[in-house]
């Protein structure tokens, strides 16, 4: 057992967290939106909109990220158009962006059926019941659906921002020195891979066990009303009898 | 305009490099693929059942283990877990044989890409059939167990003919989705020179220079294989819940 090699690997993975967790937050932001317009444009009843988010849910569902990725990063540049716009090519050269804009789409994809399915599951009896107290679309979506829907998408959300995690390591196969990139870098310097990925694996782990205990207690917190009740602290005391 | 010439160029130039040998090439690629998410599926059905069999059982330590197993390899990026698998296979097949005086104490043995790839992806495959398993086996009903028992069966012809063809109906749409999320990770096998589709892919890509074609071929073909499998799963559950259709 070689410790120091063991804490410098430890501590030349962790220099790369920011960057991870840089590609993780964008992803997972920028995912978040297009997820928002994909679940309203689905939601909205235009018979097109239904169609064009089925069509993105296939293809982005259906096939690996890292095709996606290959397909954004060598893919697009191929088109002079592409190449020559002020504003595409900035983004699309740069493997970062790529990445950022691969895992958008990608998780875009899976989260937008997640917002669906707990928009669906929203108990009709308290849409009706909003209805019937004459609160207006907005409010009613603002103060009753959104809130139990949101409430209904975090056990889902959270897998799928654990998933986005993993995913960030994929950054590496197009050039990023993100954590697993500098751990395949020291690993190719030392060749003693079972040491260094073991140290990576070890972080990456320890990420993912603090995401799901943040949602867990979000989830804890946003689900009062649900928990049963507390221990009541003094046992109500029979009556005693009188006769 | 621009962008309709630049398309009607990339059309043109796709059937002549398709047909000249780089399709037959693609078509190999995803016979490799299937064997890999087969035989990666295999393995993860021993693992995954092993598993969830730990996790269910009385005992601590076993539990203790199967926790463990579950939470690193779904928790674990796939791309560290098949690296580790194949340079951490390279780093011991080399030391064990550096030691043993087969090979010289220069020479590397790399460990078998196939394989390497193969027992990773197979690994993680196991940790989510094992909770597929493991859903599927508390499905089951309790009575039916406390009958099998009552009536004196012994734990295997328990398991082999009350628990195991449950178990197999339950587990069937749950299956589906990590036969969806294998072919998925299979892609990344690529990393380790196995010549599946999106090896092939990125071979043709590079050395023809027409990547937006090649890595859309590719992504088109993913998509064939995972809706194609969509059906076939749903007409294995039809199959296997034949008895418990509900009435009308």
């Amino acid at each position: 057992m070689d410790f120091d090699f063991y804490l410098s690997t430890i501590w030349s993975v962790l220099k790369a967290l920011p960057l991870t967790l840089e590609i993780w937050f964008f992803g997972i932001a920028f995912g978040l939106i297009i997820a928002t317009g994909l679940t309203w444009l689905r939601a909205s009843g235009y018979k097109s909109g239904e169609y064009f988010t089925r069509a993105y849910v296939f293809v982005f569902r259906g096939s690996p990220l890292l095709v996606q990725l290959y397909l954004i990063y060598f893919g697009l540049s191929q088109f002079d158009f592409v190449r020559h716009s002020p504003i595409l090519w900035p983004i699309l050269r740069d493997p970062m962006y790529c990445t950022i804009v691969a895992m958008a789409l990608n998780t875009a994809a899976y989260e937008s059926e997640i917002f669906r399915g707990a928009l669906r599951a929203v108990p009709v009896g308290q849409i009706e019941a909003a209805k019937a107290f004459g609160m207006s679309a907005f409010t009613r979506f603002r103060l009753v659906t959104l809130p139990i829907a949101l409430r209904l998408a975090l056990p889902a959300y959270s897998t799928e921002i654990i998933l986005m995690t993993k995913a960030t390591a994929l950054a590496s196969v197009v050039t990023i020195m993100e954590m697993m990139g500098t751990a395949q870098k020291i690993q190719h310097d030392t060749f003693r891979p079972i040491e260094v990925l073991t140290c990576a694996g070890v972080i990456y782990l320890l990420l993912n066990l603090s995401i799901a205990r943040l949602f867990a207690w979000v989830e804890y917190r946003l689900s009062p009303h649900l928990r049963p009740p507390p221990e009541q602290s003094q046992q109500i005391k029979p009556v005693p009898e009188v006769l | 305009m621009e962008f309709l010439n630049d398309l009607k160029d990339q059309v043109s130039t796709a059937y002549e490099l398709l047909a000249a040998g780089w399709g037959v090439q693609l078509l190999w690629g995803i016979g490799w693929t299937l064997a890999v998410t087969v035989v990666s599926m295999l393995i993860g059905a021993v693992l995954g059942s092993l598993v969830a069999a730990a996790k269910l059982s009385h005992r601590g330590g076993l539990r203790f283990i199967g926790e463990s197993y579950t939470t690193v390899f779904r928790g674990e990026p796939e791309l560290l877990i098949i690296y580790l698998f194949y340079y951490g296979g390279t780093q011991v097949l080399t030391s064990v044989a550096r030691s043993s005086g087969s090979i010289g104490s220069t020479d590397i043995l790399n460990m078998p890409s196939f394989l390497g790839g193969v027992l990773a992806v197979g690994i993680i495959s196991g940790a989510y059939q094992a909770e597929v398993f493991r859903g599927s086996f508390l499905a089951i009903h309790r009575g039916e167990l406390e009958a099998a028992r009552a009536y004196g069966m012994s734990a295997w012809l328990r398991f082999r003919l009350v628990i195991m063809p449950q178990v197999l109906r339950l587990a069937v749409p749950g299956l589906g989705n990590v036969w969806q999320l294998t072919i998925k990770d299979s892609a990344l096998i690529s990393v380790t020179g196995v010549a599946e589709l999106m090896l092939t892919a990125n071979k043709a890509a590079r050395s023809t220079h027409h990547s937006l074609l090649f890595y859309t071929v590719a992504g088109i073909l993913y998509l064939v294989m995972t809706s194609i499998s969509t059906p076939i799963f749903e007409k294995a559950e039809r199959y296997t819940s034949r008895s418990f259709t509900r009435p009308k």
